[in-house]
């Protein structure tokens, strides 16, 4: 339509409206004086306005309403005729006198309801009369209107069930067949609106019609509004002819919009007992009709239905509701070669949630459902489509959401086939989903076998999938840019999945970690450091157990399987050497060399040690890192009783030399000392060599001696005496433990070395060592006074 | 009268999945006045949560800790007590008391709070106090067979501290108390 044209047409509409309010005037004026004639000829003349073809439906509904609210007056006027003594007979037929057809009809209508009420005449047969007279108007838009205005007049006026208009001959039959008539009529007129006028303004049409379309579904709204239509007259009468009308017409604007009409304003239980007659309706509308959003709306309903009570599963079962639905909708995709795959996923996502709600027990229907869609999606890849997508992670998603149990989704055979055509974003997307699912619901995973299936489909988290190998150029782009932050958190979800892998079996248990080895392993070094720690602390745990189960079974049997373990975790360690995180590896082959030294394997135990001190020697070289690993080494192997001699002199003579060799000379004094302990543990008789305890000391003692050296020659002041209040700390240590090599007088001098030094003239404040002393020293009182074995030992002490 | 919740250990997400649920609902922000850490939480997450309970939060560092800028110890003075704490991974042997005490006084602490061993200890030593709150998850350890999840809830009042152990035992939390008193001669300056 022109610009013009929209203007014209408001002058139109301005011209009907004065022409309307004019007349009403007049009329108002004859009802004000009871002038019945002057009444009718001016209304009648008010009505005319309405006979124009110039409008489009959206301003010719102004007019009729501007019209439609003079009528209610006129109907007033009406009603208080009546009562005056005006038979309302008369007054039916003295408004058929009005000259044109359509002025005459709505002011039959009026009269008629009027009429109804009256009583004066069965309703049926004014009904009846009104719907048949209604035919003379075959001008699509005025006569939808008309009919249009004769359903809302007569709306509150059917005879119903326990409505005041129900008689012995009027019956709920006579109401639902006028509905069905004005329905059916109303339809027709609409559907012929469609095939008038220039076949170029078919756009313009299209759009007009949708404008119309709830005046013709207002009539399936009023019969669902009549509480006589029981299931029974649902079934026979309502939606066969209703039906009827729908397929009939070939028209597909009006099929889409009466079908799902139908299905919203009729009540479930109905829809659930006519299922076959509604679906059977489907393959005989128009192919253009977009059936999957009618079928994905009444599945929608019959869910949310199913999902209010139980108590109406029964009737779900009784119909075989899932085996109509699923078929019907076979047959829709199979009808329809170029239905989107969107709109085939949308449809099985539909029957999916509706089989959840109806059928939660009966997961082969759910993997029926995944499997017709992954035979749809055959040969198509991954989607490109946004749309389609988004429809099977809903698809996807759904399962997980009604079972919490991941273990469910795990059984579907088809799901990982579905999860394929997932793009890869989308894919990690889903893969995420599933591990909070996890996580959320603490769920355990207990099978090999469900672990396969667990990381296969959770594969675009484990590893860079094919897309993501050209991650350096996407690193260059800034739309795709690599977040750290959300990788972090992505990687160590995967990492807390990890400890909900878990099999009493040990068997079983040792299978799952070979599983998670080989996916890991593929993860390459970004990922590594995050899945490596979880899975090596997993197998601890296992090896841990067999120690606690099989402590009196025959050794033979039992040592095979954590043999076996530590060669894995051998093997999951030196996978960090790639990345490489020497820190984090040297951390757990000493947490494998305790497991190792625990489970009485005396080779495996020095092997970790070994590699662990490789590490040291060659990769850590960052002094800090440094004195960590020192104190780690040191602290792991204080606690090793399965060495013989040999591999222990080893072990320790390196740990020293290592400590000595530190970069400051603080941290050289403290690690020496520390390594007093790896020569003296409490209770182990083999380990009690007090000499070598003297001389860590003795070694730290000339460190710190030298540190203090440093300090006078760079800084001009002596340095701290803490080192040494830190060594006699130690001497009492190793005295009060019963180091016979640790005397009286060693302790004596040592002390009063410090005091002398605390007192030199050029010592730098430090109350650090101040500090350490007092307590050194009131430490010493303490023990003095507990008297004893131990207060004996102090009392040679002179401080 | 301050509360301070200790716990640590927790070696998320390397050992455990995260705190049990137990715990989760038992720890809820406002009632704590002070939290600390010994250490291995080892995520930004778990800090993050730690930081949720209470916005006074110390933490020393573990040998697992992401975050590589914890302090190896630190002290803070709450009412009239001092704290130290410390991974204690730094003190060989490991969890040996004689040992931390030594620790104790280097730190010149009444009450010192410590980790790594993942088993919750609290002995009265000298005058002070040495305390293990465990670990909060009940997290492997190859020192400690069988640990349960464990933290620690301090009740700081003048010269009193009453320390409430909460341990998880076969899915049920157990709380224990231990009652520990300053004595005014003895003074940590």
């Amino acid at each position: 339509m022109t610009p013009n044209g929209v203007e014209d047409e408001d002058k139109f509409l301005a011209s009907g409206v004065a022409g309307i309010q004019q007349n009403a005037f007049h009329m108002h004026r004859a009802l004000d004086s009871n002038n019945l004639k002057d009444a009718l000829k001016y209304s009648a003349q008010m009505l005319s306005e309405l006979r124009t073809s110039r409008l489009s439906p959206h301003k010719y509904y102004e007019l009729y309403m501007r019209a439609f609210d003079e009528l209610r007056k006129l109907e007033m006027f009406f009603k208080e005729e009546t009562k005056r003594g005006c038979s309302i007979v008369e007054l039916y037929e003295l408004v058929q006198h009005a000259g044109n057809i359509l002025p005459r009809l709505y002011l039959l209508c009026t009269v008629g309801s009027v009429y109804i009420k009256s009583k004066e005449a069965p309703a049926k047969d004014i009904l009846k009369d009104l719907v048949e007279m209604c035919r003379g108007i075959q001008h699509p838009l005025r006569g939808l209107f008309l009919r249009s205005y004769l359903s809302q007049v007569s709306k509150d006026k059917l005879p119903d069930i326990g409505s005041e208009y129900e008689g012995d001959a009027d019956t709920v039959v006579d109401a639902v067949e006028f509905v069905l008539q004005n329905f059916t009529e109303m339809n027709k007129l609409w559907v012929r609106m469609q095939h008038q006028g220039p076949a170029l303004e078919k756009m313009k049409r299209e759009k007009e019609r949708s404008e119309l379309r709830d005046l013709v579904g207002k009539n399936l709204h009023v019969l669902s509004q009549i509480e006589g239509i029981d299931l029974e007259m649902y079934k026979e009468t309502v939606l066969p002819r209703i039906l009827e009308q729908v397929v009939n017409c070939k028209d597909e604007i009006a099929q889409g919009y009466l079908m799902d009409c139908i299905i919203q304003v009729f009540p479930d239980e109905y829809h659930l007992q006519t299922l076959e007659t509604l679906l059977g309706a489907c393959p005989q509308l128009q192919p253009s009709v977009d059936i999957k959003m009618v079928l994905a709306r009444l599945m929608e309903r019959l869910s949310n239905y199913a999902a209010l009570s139980t108590d109406v599963l029964p009737e779900f079962f009784q119909v075989e509701a899932f085996a109509k639905l699923n078929s019907a909708i076979g047959k829709v995709i199979e009808a329809q070669e170029n239905m989107p795959i969107a709109g085939v996923v949308t449809l099985y996502s539909s029957l999916l949630t509706f089989t959840l709600h109806v059928h939660p027990d009966r997961l082969d229907y759910v993997d029926q459902i995944l499997g017709a869609c992954v035979k749809k999606l055959s040969g198509k890849g991954k989607l490109k489509d946004s749309i389609a997508t988004k429809q099977i992670v809903a698809l996807l998603s759904a399962p997980l959401e009604k079972y919490k149990d991941i273990d469910t989704a795990l059984k579907l055979s088809n799901y990982p086939h579905v999860m394929e055509h997932l793009d890869d974003a989308t894919s990690k997307v889903m893969a995420n989903v599933l591990v909070q699912t996890i996580l959320k619901n603490k769920t355990c995973i207990s099978t090999d076998e469900k672990v396969e299936a667990l990381f296969e489909l959770m594969k675009g988290l484990i590893r860079d999938l094919d897309e993501n190998l050209h991650d350096e150029t996407k690193f260059l782009c800034p739309p795709f840019k690599f977040d750290e932050e959300d990788f972090k958190e992505e990687q160590n979800s995967v990492s807390r999945l990890i400890q909900m892998l878990h099999n009493d079996d040990p068997e079983e248990m040792l299978k799952i970690i070979c599983t998670v080895k080989k996916h890991i392993v593929t993860g390459g070094p970004k990922r590594l450091p995050f899945t490596v720690p979880p899975l090596i602390f997993n197998s601890l745990k296992l090896v841990r157990r067999l120690q606690n189960q099989d402590e009196n079974a025959p050794e033979e049997e039992t040592s095979a399987i954590p043999k076996k373990i530590f060669q894995i975790l051998n093997q999951i360690i030196e996978a960090l050497s790639s990345v490489p995180v020497p820190e984090l590896a040297l951390r757990l082959y000493l947490e494998c060399a305790e497991a190792a030294n625990d489970s009485d394997l005396e080779p495996v135990a020095y092997e970790f040690f070994t590699q662990a001190y490789i590490l040291y020697e060659e990769e850590i070289s960052d002094s800090k890192a440094q004195v960590t690993a020192i104190q780690l080494i040191i602290g792991t192997l204080q606690r090793m009783h399965i060495f013989g001699v040999e591999n222990r002199d080893t072990l320790t003579h390196k740990a020293t030399g290592y400590s000595a060799k530190l970069l400051k000379k603080p941290d050289q004094c403290k690690a020496v000392y520390s390594c007093a302990h790896l020569f003296w543990v409490d209770d182990q008789d083999s380990i009690k060599d007090g000499e070598r305890v003297l001389l860590c000391l003795k070694r730290a003692l000339r460190i710190a001696n030298a540190a203090q050296q440093m300090s006078n020659a760079t800084r001009g002041s002596s340095g701290s005496v803490l080192l040494f209040i830190e060594i006699l700390n130690k001497y009492l240590y190793f005295y009060e433990k019963g180091v016979t090599q640790i005397t009286v007088a060693s302790i004596q001098s040592l002390l009063e070395l410090i005091t002398t030094e605390m007192q030199s003239e050029n010592k730098t404040a430090d109350p650090a060592a101040d500090a350490l002393l007092a307590s050194t020293l009131r430490y010493i009182q303490f023990q003095k006074d507990k008297g004893g074995a131990v207060g004996e030992k102090y009392d040679s002490i002179k401080s | 009268m301050v509360l301070v919740l200790a716990l640590g250990d927790l070696h998320i997400p390397h050992r455990a999945a995260d705190l049990p649920a137990k715990f989760k609902s038992m720890l809820v922000p406002g009632k704590i006045q002070h939290v600390i850490c010994t250490g291995n939480l080892c995520i930004k997450e778990v800090h993050d949560y730690l930081k949720t309970l209470c916005p006074d939060l110390h933490i020393t560092r573990g040998e697992y800790d992401e975050e590589t800028r914890y302090p190896e110890t630190k002290t803070l003075t709450i009412g009239q007590f001092k704290l130290g704490l410390c991974h204690g991974h730094q003190v060989v042997p490991w969890g040996d008391l004689d040992s931390l005490a030594m620790l104790q006084r280097q730190l010149d602490v009444d009450i010192l709070v410590t980790g790594h061993t993942h088993q919750f200890t609290a002995y009265k030593h000298e005058a002070g106090v040495v305390i293990n709150p465990g670990s909060a998850t009940g997290a492997y350890s190859s020192i400690t067979y069988d640990v349960n999840p464990s933290f620690v809830l301090m009740d700081i009042d003048a010269l009193r501290v009453v320390v409430y152990v909460y341990e998880l035992i076969d899915g049920e939390v157990k709380v224990d108390k231990i009652d520990f008193k300053k004595t005014t001669t003895q003074s940590a300056n």
